[in-house]
């Protein structure tokens, strides 16, 4: 470990979503900058996990003032060093803004966005550096492996965790602590646990960034757990789709083995214990815990009938769990602090926090990590920081593919998984997409079926051949060509497919267009009825009109319309053609006169 | 590196991490600003503010943070030094060499004493 | 591709996989991640035929894994496999326009390959990056806050990293 002769400290966002955005040159800039003016000594530069902050990325903050710059370019950090670091002025128009534009140079916990967060999976993220193991032990990193090791049973680290009301992270909510009791129980000469970092929902990546920014949470709370159901090997298995978090995740294990939190004899005990990585190839069903397995052993990812249950029959027959990133991330801090702390957060059913990712129509998209029970409205606007266009929000997907649509008349709803399940969707793995009023609800059903059907495995064929029904029926509705008919269809062909399906993807693949009907059924009507899209989405369903008395005739529309199918003379209101014009809102982009709108129909 | 196999190997690893984190921590007594423009490096600031670290780290001195800053318009006294701490006014001190730095921690910071005949301005700039 | 050296690449890659597992039983996938990456992006069929030997699995168990996947590939792809995410996330916020420019820069429609041999593009689901959407990945480096300018550039640099 290098000495502490350091003035300040650059810390600089090395999740995905920032070096995607330009951070490994950003960093490069702070470094050479640095050495330039001599500084490289005492101003150290460290690379950390994700901070959650990612529309506002590349991120960095500036240690011991606590200031924090966002979207970094090669040339702010060139004025950020010879600015803030060598003369002490920070750089204004690089700090963070809050959601009324106002400038914020205080300290990390003082941001809005961070304000109502209680970090407890992600404790680590943005803090520590995730390639340096002895960080992580300096943040009382594998303390809860050493007490659990040393000084208690597997039964009192079971009875802890089940006391503790933690529950999956991953979507279904099954209590972990009694998950791990039944794996115990099962007598078996092998037993497993997985760590499912398969993280496939369409707008969720609070795992990865848990790979990138903390590694060893993840490794800690799997060795706890393959203590306390007597498990001597673990896998993790991560979508290939996340390279940097395999490559981190494979320093920090190597780095546990040097220390001997993996392996034979784990801290001078007889518990030994190993973890591997398994890589998937790209098929969302393998999220599916049966699925999971059968690709890990080499076979394609489907999933099979339970029971039995992988915790009595799992990977090559033996017992097995198999537990989300997120939950295993929460065990460290549930053992060092105790149940009795990790319950007192959150609601009844529903103990500790969530980390959402939030995406969509909102201003702070990002990963924020929430006490459970936190309302909807809280979460999107307090945190978020609300819908930028000023538009009206309309609703907030969460579950992904599974899930469903939560309506604004019901923001203020407390967000647990009972709750959630009340309103017609799931909690699932914390994605949420936030939608205003552009957005066409049965578009959005649509798009998650589409999801479905490209990825079911098609080994039943309720899934299989159902779902892909169902968007045909959506595809026919989006277009005009939708009857009553179909709508009853619809209905009933989801009420069968969630029945018959084999796994968790077939069974919850119509939630998306129940939801949706349950709220917006208005929407459905109007397609079928009217052909009319109340959000002017649906391509089929709209025009494009110039309003003869806001045209000024600058032919702007007419030149950039891919189709010629604009007309009219120079100095005279242009006619649009709707024959000939695709609907792709070209002329909409470039019109200076506020001339050109959608109608529907 | 040997395995670790006692609480005791591990509080070890933590202490020494836990020093490094320290300074990125924000909420001390204070702090001290080294001017590291141009100028001030010129004048020796990097030597001072080596010096004040290794003299905080000698005497234990631990809630205040060092940080930089860039010239603080009295370059004619460089390398300069404020100290500022909680609920005080801040004192900015001139000519500092390391010598004088260590002075300066020894008895500004640990023991509240103004250094009087290197005070060049006290409040803010 | 001289079949003599195929089967004896792959067998390297079998035993060095083999020897970096603890379990024995599931170094199919694993295997077959590295023998794309050696041969360019795909898995050639005499590849195939050679671990199928080698594992003692017959030939159709081999396929029935990696036609499954959808990373993996059975028809040679480009040196560069451009996977651009189609994901709600990305799509609000402009992630037509980015296919339409990847599409146009590059000539060709998803799952085909440029005729210089350099360029896949291929549809993926999400990427998790959904922070600075829209994102693509290429191989195995991501890029965010993507526009059409952007995504000109990205394209550009690296066919003209390749003309050098």
């Amino acid at each position: 470990m290098s000495v502490a002769v350091v003035a300040s400290t650059v810390l600089i966002c090395a999740g995905g979503a920032c070096i995607s955005a330009g951070e490994k040159s950003v960093k490069q800039v702070f470094e050479e900058k640095l050495r330039e003016f001599a500084l490289d000594s005492v101003v150290q530069v460290v690379e950390t996990g994700c901070m959650g902050a990612c529309n506002l990325g590349p991120l960095a903050v500036i240690y011991p003032e606590g200031i924090f710059y966002q979207k970094l370019t090669p040339q702010a950090a060139e004025e950020i060093v010879v600015e803030h670091l060598l003369k002490g002025r920070p750089v204004e128009k690089y700090l963070y803004k809050g959601p009324a534009g106002e400038i914020k140079a205080k300290s990390q916990e003082e941001l809005p966005f961070f304000k109502r967060q209680v970090k407890i999976a992600t404790r680590n993220l943005g803090v520590i550096d995730p390639t340096d193991i002895d960080e992580y032990i300096g943040r009382d990193g594998y303390f809860a492996l050493m007490k659990v090791l040393k000084e208690m049973t597997p039964e009192e680290v079971i009875a802890e965790i089940k006391s503790s009301g933690l529950r999956g992270r991953g979507g279904a909510g099954f209590p972990t602590g009694l998950k791990w009791e039944l794996c115990r129980k099962n007598e078996a000469d092998q037993k497993f646990i997985i760590c499912n970092a398969d993280e496939g929902d369409p707008g969720a990546f609070m795992d990865r960034s848990i790979l990138e920014g903390d590694p060893h949470s993840v490794l800690e709370g799997m060795a706890i757990g393959a203590y306390a159901i007597g498990a001597s090997r673990g896998f993790i298995y991560v979508r290939a789709e996340y390279p940097l978090a395999i490559e981190r995740l494979n320093i920090a294990i190597e780095q546990a083995r040097e220390y001997g939190f993996l392996g034979e004899n784990i801290l001078g005990t007889d518990f030994s214990f190993d973890i591997e990585i398994r890589i998937g190839a790209g098929a969302f069903v393998c999220g599916e815990e049966t699925a999971l397995m059968a690709s890990i052993e080499g076979e394609r990812g489907q999933p099979r009938v339970k029971p039995p249950y992988p915790v009595q029959s799992g990977l090559w027959g033996k017992p097995t769990v198999i537990n989300n990133v997120e939950t295993l991330a929460n065990v460290p801090p549930i053992i060092l602090k105790g149940a009795q702390w990790f319950a007192s957060i959150g609601t009844e059913t529903s103990k500790g926090t969530k980390v959402f990712a939030l995406a969509g129509k909102i201003r702070n998209t990002g990963l924020v990590e929430v006490p459970m029970g936190i309302t909807l409205r809280e979460l999107i606007y307090e945190i978020g920081g609300g819908i930028p266009s000023g538009k009206k929000l309309k609703a907030v997907q969460t579950g992904g593919p599974s899930g469903g649509c939560i309506p604004a008349e019901h923001l203020d709803v407390r967000v647990d998984y009972e709750s959630l399940k009340e309103l017609g969707t799931i909690m699932g793995s914390g994605g949420m997409v936030v939608m205003d009023e552009d957005d066409c609800m049965v578009d959005v059903a649509k798009f998650f079926l589409g999801f479905t059907v490209e990825e079911s495995c098609g080994k039943c064929t309720p899934c299989r051949e159902g779902t892909k029904v169902m968007l045909d029926l959506l595809e026919k509705i989006t277009s005009g060509e939708g009857t009553h008919e179909d709508l009853e269809k619809l209905k009933e062909l989801a009420q069968f497919i969630s029945e018959a399906s084999l796994c968790g993807l077939g069974q919850t693949a119509p939630n998306p267009v129940l939801s949706t009907m349950r709220y917006f059924w208005d929407e459905y009507i109007a397609h079928v009825e009217e052909k009319r899209c109340p959000a002017k989405r649906c391509k089929a369903l709209i025009r494009y009109v110039i309003d003869p008395q806001k045209c000024v005739g600058c032919t702007a529309c007419a030149r950039v319309c891919p189709v010629a199918a604009i007309t009219g003379e120079i100095r005279k209101p242009h006619e649009i053609d709707p024959e000939i014009c695709t609907r792709c809102g070209s002329c909409m982009e470039v019109c200076r006169f506020d001339a050109i709108s959608k109608v529907s129909p | 590196m040997p395995k670790i196999k006692t609480l005791e190997d591990l509080m070890k690893i933590k202490e020494d991490a836990v020093k490094e984190l320290k300074l990125r921590e924000a909420g001390k007594r204070g702090k001290v600003t080294v001017a590291m423009g141009t100028c001030g490096i010129a004048a020796g600031a990097k030597e001072t503010l080596k010096a004040i670290v290794d003299a905080m780290n000698e005497l234990g001195v631990e809630d205040i943070a060092v940080v930089q800053s860039g010239c603080m318009g009295l370059c004619d006294v460089e390398p300069t030094v404020e100290v500022a701490l909680q609920g005080e006014e801040p004192i900015i001190y001139g000519h500092v060499t390391a010598e004088q730095a260590r002075r300066i921690v020894e008895k500004h910071l640990k023991n509240g004493e103004i250094v009087s005949d290197l005070v060049v301005k006290r409040g803010q700039v | 591709m001289d079949v003599a050296q195929i089967e004896k690449t792959v067998k390297e890659i079998y035993e060095q996989v083999k020897s970096e597992s603890l379990e024995e039983g599931d170094v199919l996938i694993n295997t077959l991640h590295r023998i794309q990456d050696h041969f360019g992006n795909f898995i050639p069929p005499e590849a195939a035929e050679t671990l199928a030997e080698l594992m003692d699995l017959p030939l159709s168990k081999i396929y029935e894994v990696l036609t499954f996947y959808t990373m993996f590939s059975t028809r040679p792809r480009g040196k560069y496999v451009i996977r651009v995410c189609e994901s709600t996330p990305c799509h609000v916020t402009g992630g037509k326009a980015v296919v339409e420019a990847l599409k146009e820069t590059l000539g060709i429609d998803f799952n085909q390959t440029t005729e210089d041999g350099l360029f896949t593009l291929e549809f993926s689901s999400c990427l998790g990056l959904c922070g600075v959407a829209p994102v693509m990945m290429i191989n195995d480096m991501a890029y965010g806050n993507l526009t059409p300018e952007r995504v000109k550039a990205i394209i550009e640099e690296l066919r003209g990293g390749e003309a050098e």
